[in-house]
């Protein structure tokens, strides 16, 4: 299935796009990390967060959307 | 009254809204790139009492972005610089300026005379202590964060809603996010988030549309597309906050600069030999004391003037007051440099005590 993943904050600048189709057979958000981290191995360390089509999901969480989001904390004020 | 007139005329407030607002507490953690524009819009709506905490100075590079300050207000403590131009906005409402660094010591206390929080900061640290505390007092938390050309926009603990740790429950590691004063901010961002912000605010308060309560705004100013993410309540992660209540005061403080920088009196630091003397007052400000023959670096230029601290020997930084001076202490236990103390008393005080001291010899 072809997904489109979207990067915000600083994983943008990593990935250096803020979205991009991905193709995708597994089922968990966990192995489509694994997916993205083969291409970008720096995000591996980053901190964020995943969203689902708009709903926060954990690594657990079966990959059911077709839009998933990867979003950081922002430190800045 | 006419100053509220183009709210009161809205059918959706009117006189009851507008005195809702007048009624209102809002307490702003920190007067910077976000705070300006939350607290200009708050002060201009009439919300009745503000509350400004910021332990921080204005130097030139804030000017950028933070719209309050003006060079008139530079090296001034941001609280009471704020205070100052927001009571020339507005003079019929209380302003209360707090010219210090938000602790887990303090933070209930100042957050239980304020009805609504606003975090305008601009690291994880003060963010967790903000979240936690409002949990624990059970405030609501009108929360933004900006990075470079990004912002977030959430409103926390409104309705028994979701907290900030329900969407990142735990903090980066310490620098591996890094903030405007690092990486660089286009300065009209923290101006539309915190515009954001205060209008999340004057909603809570007038109980008008939807409050961005469960929800994350994310917005790009370089596409002008706004994203919104969905933030389900962890009760896990309420209850660990709630369980720590009893422990909360005595929690340490993450990060080595927010612990309070030493202090030294006038008597004691003359005691000392083989010591550097630092004037951080801007280079106008009188009376001058030549016979201690002090490195003078302005604290609105002391971060990049650091080469100029002698590390062999112990530092004695003093300015017109002993704010800017705990400020400057604080930079150089952040940049790791110790033996540092910050004099309590001001210019005008150490100059009475070298004239005491002629006079006994």
């Amino acid at each position: 299935m072809k997904l489109t993943i979207k990067y915000f904050g600083l994983l943008a600048e990593i990935t250096k796009c803020n979205e991009e189709q991905i193709e995708f057979s597994g089922n968990l958000i966990v192995e489509l990390l694994d997916t993205i981290f083969l291409k970008y191995p720096t995000l591996k360390e980053k901190d964020f967060q995943i969203a689902q089509n708009q709903i926060l999901a954990t690594k657990e969480t079966e990959v059911l959307a077709t839009e998933i989001a990867l979003l950081p904390p922002f430190a800045g004020g | 009254m006419d100053r509220y007139n183009r709210h009161i005329i809205l059918s959706e407030i009117g006189q009851e809204g507008q005195n809702k607002i007048s009624n209102a507490k809002v307490l702003v953690v920190g007067a910077g790139g976000l705070g300006c524009p939350v607290l200009q819009y708050l002060t201009a709506a009439g919300v009745g009492t503000i509350g400004i905490i910021d332990f921080d100075i204005v130097s030139i590079s804030n000017l950028q972005r933070q719209v309050l300050f003006g060079i008139s207000f530079l090296g001034q403590n941001k609280a009471l610089a704020a205070k100052q131009r927001l009571q020339d906005l507005n003079n019929t409402i209380k302003i209360n300026a707090y010219p210090e660094k938000l602790t887990h010591k303090n933070a209930l206390t100042f957050f239980k005379n304020y009805d609504i929080i606003v975090d305008g900061t601009d690291n994880f640290a003060t963010r967790y202590l903000i979240n936690d505390a409002s949990v624990i007092i059970n405030k609501t938390l009108v929360y933004g964060g900006i990075y470079k050309f990004e912002g977030q926009v959430s409103v926390f603990n409104y309705q028994n809603g979701p907290s900030y740790r329900c969407l990142f429950p735990t903090p980066p590691k310490e620098g591996a996010i890094p903030n405007c004063s690092e990486i660089g901010v286009l300065g009209v961002l923290p101006g539309i988030i915190g515009s954001m912000q205060a209008n999340e605010v004057l909603k809570i308060i007038l109980g008008l549309g939807n409050v961005l309560s469960g929800k994350l705004l994310c917005f790009n100013a370089l596409t002008t597309q706004t994203t919104t993410l969905i933030v389900n309540k962890s009760e896990n992660e309420i209850n660990k906050i709630l369980s720590n209540r009893d422990s909360f005061q005595e929690t340490k403080e993450e990060f080595g600069c927010n612990f309070s920088p030493p202090e030294i009196s006038i008597e004691k630091a003359f005691q000392k030999s083989n010591v550097q003397f630092v004037d951080v007052r801007e280079h106008h400000e009188l009376p001058k004391i030549e016979a201690l023959n002090p490195t003078q670096i302005p604290l609105s230029e002391f971060e990049n003037n650091l080469d100029k601290i002698d590390l062999e020997k112990e530092k004695i930084i003093f300015c017109q007051v002993g704010i800017r001076s705990k400020t400057s202490v604080s930079i150089l236990q952040k940049h790791n440099i110790n033996n540092s103390y910050s004099v309590k008393e001001g210019a005008l005080e150490i100059v009475a005590y070298m004239k005491q001291l002629q006079k006994q010899y």
